[in-house]
C-alpha cells in the first residue's frame, strides 16, 4: 500500500568547523577525506530519507555516527548547514520563529535519552508543561495530562518528583509528556538506552502497545540492533555521518549493502528477523493451516520442524502464495549465517 | 641546550641578586652619584592626573548632560530609586514610621519589636531546616539584643535586605543577557575580570562624589562590589544546564522568554542559590567599608570605635557583625538547601499549613498593640543590656601589662628581620631598574604583550607621583602574602593529605571567611597597637583562606596514576610530596597565591586605619576629604599593582600547566 510521506529530508548536511558553509558551495560534494583535511567535522553528510505516515523509522549507528545530529536537523533543533527538510510537504527550514513554535507545540513530540525532566516539577506538572506554556487552561491541561499519565501506567504517582522515580518510570513520564499534545510526529532519541536490559524490554513492549493504539509517525534512534529489529518498520544505518542503507530489518539481513552493515546484523539470531515470506519456496504445496507470510520464523519454527510435510504460506488476504518446509527453517536456525 | 639553560638560570639569579643589592644600597648610591632622582621621582616630572580628574568629575557632576537630562538627574533618580525601599525597610526594622520630621515627631507605627523579629527568625530557621538552626539563629538575635547592638544591627540588616535583592536580581539579569547574546558575554567578561582585580575602594571616591555621603552611596558601592560573582555564576549555571533540557524546552514550543524563565532558570536554581549566598557574604563583607561613605549601623560603630581606638566598643560591634553574618549565612544556605529538596504539599486548611506565618504575624500585631503600654515589648530595655567593652579593655590591659615584653619582642623581631629589610630594598630600588626588571619578567613569562602591560602600568604609577606609596603597598602586601603563603600552603597540603587535619583546617578557614575583613584588625590592634606589623597580621589573617584552599585542592586533584607511578618507583613519602605532588599542584597553588594577593590589596584601605602610609591611606584620606581625583588616582594605582600581579601569576600558572601537559 503506497503511504503518504510525512517527513523527508533531501541532501541534508551538518558540518562543524570554521568556514563550513563555504565548503559546500562547490560543484562536487566534499568527500570524507576532503573534510578531514580541512579539519571540519561532518556530523551529517548528504542525508536523504523519506518517512511514511504511521511508520516506525529507526536510525541506527555507532556512537558518534551522527544519529542525534540528524534527528535534531529533522526537528530543526540544529540548523542544517545545507539541505531541505520537508514536513507535510512544506520546507521546515523556511519556517520563521513563530511558525516553528506552532509546529512544535502541536505537531511534534520528543523523548530524550536522559529523560530531560524538569527537576522542580512533579510528574503531573512535568506532563502538563507543554500544555501550560501554550496557555491551555489549568484544569483542562491537568485532565489531558492525567489521561496520558494513565496511558503510560503511572497512575497514582502524579504528585511524585522525578528524583523519586526509577529510570524506567522517569522515561514513562518523558513519554507521557511528549504525547500530551497529541503530536503527529514523534522523535525518540535513544529513549531506552539508559535503562537496564530487563526494563528496556518491558518498555519496548509498552512502546509497541502504545503505537498500536496511537499510529504516530515515529523517528526512533538506537544503537542496539536487537531493539531496532524488534521495533522497526524500516531501519537507516549511519556511519560517520552518512546513511549507508535504508531497508526493512529483513532486507538488511538478506542483502546488506556493505560489510559494515553485515557486521551489524551478524550477531542477531536470523530467525527473529526473517519472515516466513522471505525464505518460502514458490511451490503451492503443503498441508495444514496456512502461515501468514509476515510471521517471523522464530514464532513458527518448532511447528514447522515437527511437522512431516511443508506448510502453506498465505498473504494478507489469505491467498496461498507458497510453502515452507523444515529444511528452509533448519537452514535459518542452524546455518552458517550466510543468507542463501 | 644544557649550557644555555644553565646560563639562563645563572642570569636570573644574577639579576635577582643585583636587584636586592641595588635596593639595599640604592639610597647611598643615589647620594654618592648625586642623582637622587633615581630613587625619588622628581616632583617636577609628575603629571597631576588628580587635578585633571577632579576637574573632569566636577564637570560631570555639574555640567554634563545628554540633551535636557543632566548627569546629576540620572544619579539623583538612581539614588531616589534605591532610597525609597531602603527608607521603608529602615523605618520598619529600626526607626519606626513618623508623621512629620519635626523636633518631636508623631509616631504612627514604631519599628518592629525585637521579640517579633526574633520569633520570625526562629520560625524561618525551623522552616528551612530544624530546631537546631532555629536555636542558633534565635540565639544570634538574643545576643544582639542583650549586648545592646540591636538597633545598629537592624540598620545594617536593612541595608543587607536592600543590597542583596538588587545585587542578586541585577546579577541574574546581566548573566542572562550575557548568556543569550554572545556580544553580552564579550562585553561583560573583561569587565568582570577587571572588577575582580580592582580593589573596592578604587571606586568608593567617585561614588561618594556622585551620590554624596550617605546610605545610598554605601548601598551603591555594596551592590557594585557584590554583583560580579552573581553574574559569573549565572552565566556558568545557565551554560551547565543539561543540553537535553534545553532541547526539550525548544521542542515543547517555548518562546524565548518561557524557555528562560520556565525551563533554564528553574533547572539551574541550585547553582544560582550559590550565587545569591555569595552576594550575601560579600554584602556583609562590605559593611564596615561602606560605613566610610555613609552607611550607619554596626559598620559605623566599628569604624568610630577604631578611630577612637576604643578597643572594647569596636570589638563588641565587630562581634555583632560576625553574629549577624553567621545568622544570615546559615539561614540563606539552609533556605537554598530546602529549595532543592522535595516538598509535598500537606493537606489541610491554609492556617494548618502556615502555622509559623500565622504565629509570627499574630506576635507582630500583639507586640505593636501592647507596645503602646509597655515599651519593653518593642525595644529591649537598655538597663538590661550587658556590655563587655570594659571586660575587653581590661583583658587587653592585663595582657599588655603582663606580656608586654613578649608581644614587643615578637613585633620587633618581625619588624627588624622581615618587614624593614623588605621595605628598605623596595624603597631604595631605583625606579628605572625596577620598571626594567618588571618588564623583563613579564617578557619571560608572558611575551611582549605582558611586558608592555607591565611597563605601561608601572610607568603610569610612576608619573602620577605615587611611586613610593606604591612601593610601600607592594612591601606591605608582599610581606603579608609571603607570610600567608608560608602558613597557608603547608596547611593546605596537610589538609589534603590527612583527613582529620583536613576537617580542622576546613573549619578554621570557613570561620575566617565568614568574618568581615576588619574584624581581624581589632584584636591585633589591641595586642600590638597601630603600625605596619599590626596591618600585616590583619592582612595575613584575612588573605590566608585562598592560599589554603587552592593548595589543598591542587594536591588533592593530582591524577592518582601519577602518585601510584611514584610509589611504584620507590619514592618515600617526602620524595613523593616534593617531587610529584608539589610540582603538579604548583599551578593551583599559584592561583591561590593570586587570590591571596587580591584579598591583601583589598584589605589595604582598612589597614590604613591603623596608620600605614601606603596607597590605601591615600584613598582613605581622599575619602575623608571627598577628593575625587586623589582617591581615583590612588585607587587606580592599587588596581594597576593588582593587575600586574594578577597577569604575571596567571601567565606563570598557565606556563606551568603547559609544561605539565595539563593544558594545550
Ligand atoms: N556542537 C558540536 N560541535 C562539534 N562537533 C559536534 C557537535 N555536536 C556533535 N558533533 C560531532 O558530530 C558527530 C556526531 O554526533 P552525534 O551526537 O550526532 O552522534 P550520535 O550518533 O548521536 O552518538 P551517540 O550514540 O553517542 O549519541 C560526533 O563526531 C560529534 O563529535
Ligand atoms: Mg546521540
Amino acid at each position: 500500500m503506497p503511504l503518504k510521506t510525512k517527513l523527508s529530508c533531501r541532501n541534508v548536511w551538518k558540518l562543524y568547523g570554521a568556514n563550513a558553509e563555504r565548503f559546500l558551495d562547490r560543484d562536487m560534494p566534499p568527500s570524507g577525506e576532503d573534510l578531514r583535511k580541512a579539519g571540519i567535522i561532518g556530523a551529517v553528510r548528504n542525508a536523504s530519507i523519506d518517512i511514511a505516515e504511521g511508520e516506525i523509522f529507526i536510525i541506527m549507528g555507532l556512537s558518534g555516527s551522527g544519529k542525534s545530529t540528524l534527528v535534531r536537523c529533522l526537528s530543526r533543533l540544529i540548523e542544517p548547514t545545507a539541505g531541505q527538510v520537508l514536513f507535510d510537504g512544506t520546507d521546515l527550514l523556511c519556517a520563521n520563529e513563530a511558525e516553528l513554535i506552532e509546529i512544535r507545540r502541536h505537531k511534534m513530540g520528543m523523548v530524550f535519552q536522559h529523560f530531560a525532566l524538569l527537576p522542580h516539577l512533579t510528574v503531573l506538572q512535568n506532563v502538563m508543561f507543554p500544555l501550560t506554556i501554550q496557555g491551555v487552561a489549568k484544569s483542562q491541561a491537568a485532565e489531558s495530562a492525567l489521561e496520558v499519565v494513565e496511558l503510560v501506567g503511572l497512575k497514582g504517582r502524579e504528585a511524585y518528583y522525578p528524583r523519586e522515580l526509577s529510570g524506567g518510570q522517569q522515561q514513562r513520564v518523558g513519554i507521557a509528556r511528549s504525547l500530551v499534545t497529541e503530536p503527529d510526529l514523534w522523535f525518540l532519541d535513544e529513549p531506552f538506552s539508559a535503562l537496564d536490559p530487563l526494563i528496556r524490554r518491558e518498555m519496548q513492549d509498552e512502546f509497541l502497545r502504545l503505537q498500536a493504539r496511537l499510529h504516530k509517525t515515529i523517528v526512533f534512534i538506537t544503537h542496539d540492533f536487537e531493539e531496532a529489529v524488534r521495533l522497526a518498520d524500516r531501519i537507516a544505518i549511519m556511519k560517520d555521518g552518512e546513511i549507508i542503507q535504508v531497508a526493512t530489518p529483513e532486507e538488511l539481513v538478506l542483502n546488506p549493502a556493505s560489510d559494515y552493515v553485515a557486521e551489524f546484523t551478524r550477531h542477531i539470531p536470523r530467525s527473529k528477523v526473517l519472515s516466513v515470506g522471505g525464505i518460502m519456496s514458490a511451490e503451492l504445496t503443503g498441508e495444514g493451516d496456512p502461515i501468514p507470510q509476515v510471521t517471523r520464523i522464530s514464532a513458527v519454527a518448532e511447528e514447522i520442524i515437527s511437522a512431516d510435510s511443508p506448510r502453506p504460506v498465505c498473504d494478507g488476504d489469505g491467498r496461498i502464495i507458497g510453502s515452507i518446509g523444515r529444511n528452509a527453517v533448519a537452514h535459518v536456525l542452524f546455518g552458517s549465517g550466510e543468507a542463501s | 641546550m644544557r649550557s644555555i639553560a644553565r646560563f639562563q638560570t645563572a642570569m636570573a639569579w644574577g639579576l635577582i641578586l643585583a636587584t636586592l643589592l641595588l635596593g639595599w644600597f640604592g639610597r647611598d648610591l643615589a647620594k654618592a652619584l648625586d642623582a637622587r632622582w633615581l630613587v625619588k621621582f622628581p616632583s617636577a616630572w609628575v603629571i597631576h592626573f588628580k587635578t585633571k580628574i577632579s576637574a573632569a568629575m566636577k564637570w560631570l557632576v555639574e555640567e554634563a548632560a545628554i540633551g535636557p537630562v543632566a548627569f546629576t538627574d540620572i544619579t539623583r533618580a538612581l539614588a531616589w530609586l534605591i532610597e525609597q525601599p531602603y527608607e521603608l525597610v529602615l523605618a520598619f526594622l529600626a526607626h519606626g514610621f513618623f508623621l512629620d520630621s519635626g523636633a518631636d515627631p508623631l509616631v504612627i507605627l514604631p519599628a518592629i519589636s525585637w521579640i517579633a523579629v526574633t520569633a520570625g527568625v526562629i520560625a524561618l530557621g525551623h522552616y528551612c531546616r530544624d530546631w537546631g538552626l532555629a536555636l542558633l539563629v534565635g540565639a544570634c538575635c538574643i545576643y544582639l539584643a542583650v549586648f545592646g547592638q540591636w538597633e545598629s544591627a537592624m540598620v545594617t540588616l536593612a541595608s543587607v535586605l536592600i543590597a542583596v535583592p538588587i545585587g542578586a536580581g541585577g546579577g541574574l539579569m546581566a548573566g542572562i543577557w550575557a548568556y543569550r547574546h554572545p556580544l553580552g558575554e564579550r562585553i561583560l567578561s573583561p569587565i568582570l575580570d577587571l572588577m575582580q582585580t580592582i580593589p573596592i575602594f578604587a571606586y568608593l571616591v567617585p561614588i561618594l562624589f556622585m551620590f554624596g555621603f550617605g546610605p545610598v552611596s554605601a548601598l551603591v558601592a555594596t551592590i557594585i562590589y557584590a554583583t560580579p560573582p552573581m553574574i559569573r555564576i549565572t552565566i556558568l549555571a545557565l551554560k551547565a544546564v543539561d543540553p537535553e533540557i534545553l532541547d526539550f524546552g525548544r521542542m515543547a514550543g517555548t518562546t524565548e522568554r518561557q524557555l528562560m524563565w520556565r525551563v533554564l532558570v528553574p533547572s539551574a536554581s541550585q547553582s544560582l542559590m550559590v550565587g545569591v549566598n555569595q552576594v550575601i557574604m560579600l554584602t556583609l563583607n562590605m559593611v564596615i567599608i561602606a560605613s566610610m561613605i555613609g552607611a550607619g549601623g554596626l559598620g559605623f560603630d566599628v569604624l568610630a570605635a577604631l578611630r577612637r581606638l576604643d578597643i572594647g566598643a569596636g570589638f563588641e560591634a565587630g562581634i555583632a557583625i560576625v553574629v549577624l553574618a553567621i545568622a544570615v549565612d546559615r539561614l540563606s544556605q539552609a533556605f537554598a538547601e530546602r529549595m532543592g529538596q522535595i516538598q509535598h504539599v500537606q493537606p489541610g486548611s491554609w492556617l494548618a499549613r502556615h502555622k509559623r506565618t500565622a504565629l509570627v504575624t499574630t506576635l507582630l500585631a500583639v507586640t505593636w498593640v501592647l507596645g503602646q503600654f509597655s515599651p519593653l515589648l518593642l525595644t529591649y530595655p537598655e538597663s538590661q543590656t550587658i556590655t563587655t567593652g570594659v571586660f575587653w579593655n581590661d583583658t587587653v590591659k592585663y595582657l599588655n601589662v603582663n606580656y608586654f615584653d613578649l608581644f614587643e619582642a615578637v613585633k620587633v623581631f618581625f619588624l627588624h628581620w622581615f618587614l624593614l629589610p623588605i621595605k628598605k630594598v623596595l624603597l631604595g630600588l631605583p625606579w628605572p631598574w625596577a620598571i626594567a626588571m618588571l618588564s623583563l619578567l613579564g617578557w619571560r613569562i608572558g611575551g611582549a604583550k605582558l611586558a608592555l602591560l607591565c611597563a605601561a602600568l608601572s610607568t603610569l604609577i610612576l608619573i602620577s607621583g605615587l611611586w613610593s606609596k606604591a612601593m610601600i603597598t607592594v612591601y606591605l602586601c608582599g610581606a603579608s602574602v609571603i607570610l600567608a603563603t608560608l602558613i597557608g600552603v603547608p596547611l593546605g597540603v596537610l589538609a589534603a593529605l590527612n583527613r582529620r587535619a583536613g576537617a580542622v583546617v576546613n573549619l578554621l578557614i570557613d570561620t575566617l571567611q565568614t568574618l568581615p575583613s576588619f574584624v581581624y584588625l581589632i584584636p591585633v590592634v589591641m595586642l600590638f597597637r597601630v603600625g605596619d606589623f599590626t596591618a600585616m597580621i590583619a592582612i595575613v589573617l584575612y588573605a590566608l583562606a585562598p592560599a589554603v584552599r587552592y593548595a589543598a585542592h591542587g594536591v588533592r586533584n593530582i591524577n592518582e596514576e601519577l602518585i601510584e607511578a611514584g610509589l611504584v618507583s620507590g619514592c618515600t613519602k617526602w620524595q613523593l610530596l616534593r617531587l610529584v605532588r608539589l610540582p603538579l599542584a604548583l599551578p593551583e597553588i599559584l592561583l591561590g597565591i593570586n587570590q591571596t594577593i587580591m584579598l591583601a590589596l583589598s584589605m589595604l584601605v582598612i589597614t590604613a586605619l591603623v596608620g600605614t602610609r601606603d596607597l590605601g591611606q591615600e584613598v582613605y584620606i581622599a575619602l575623608t576629604k571627598a577628593d575625587t581625583g586623589r582617591g581615583l588616582v590612588a585607587g587606580l594605582a592599587i588596581a594597576f599593582v593588582a593587575i600586574i600581579a594578577d597577569r604575571l601569576i596567571k601567565a606563570g600558572a598557565r606556563g606551568a600547566r603547559l609544561r605539565f601537559g595539563l593544558e594545550s
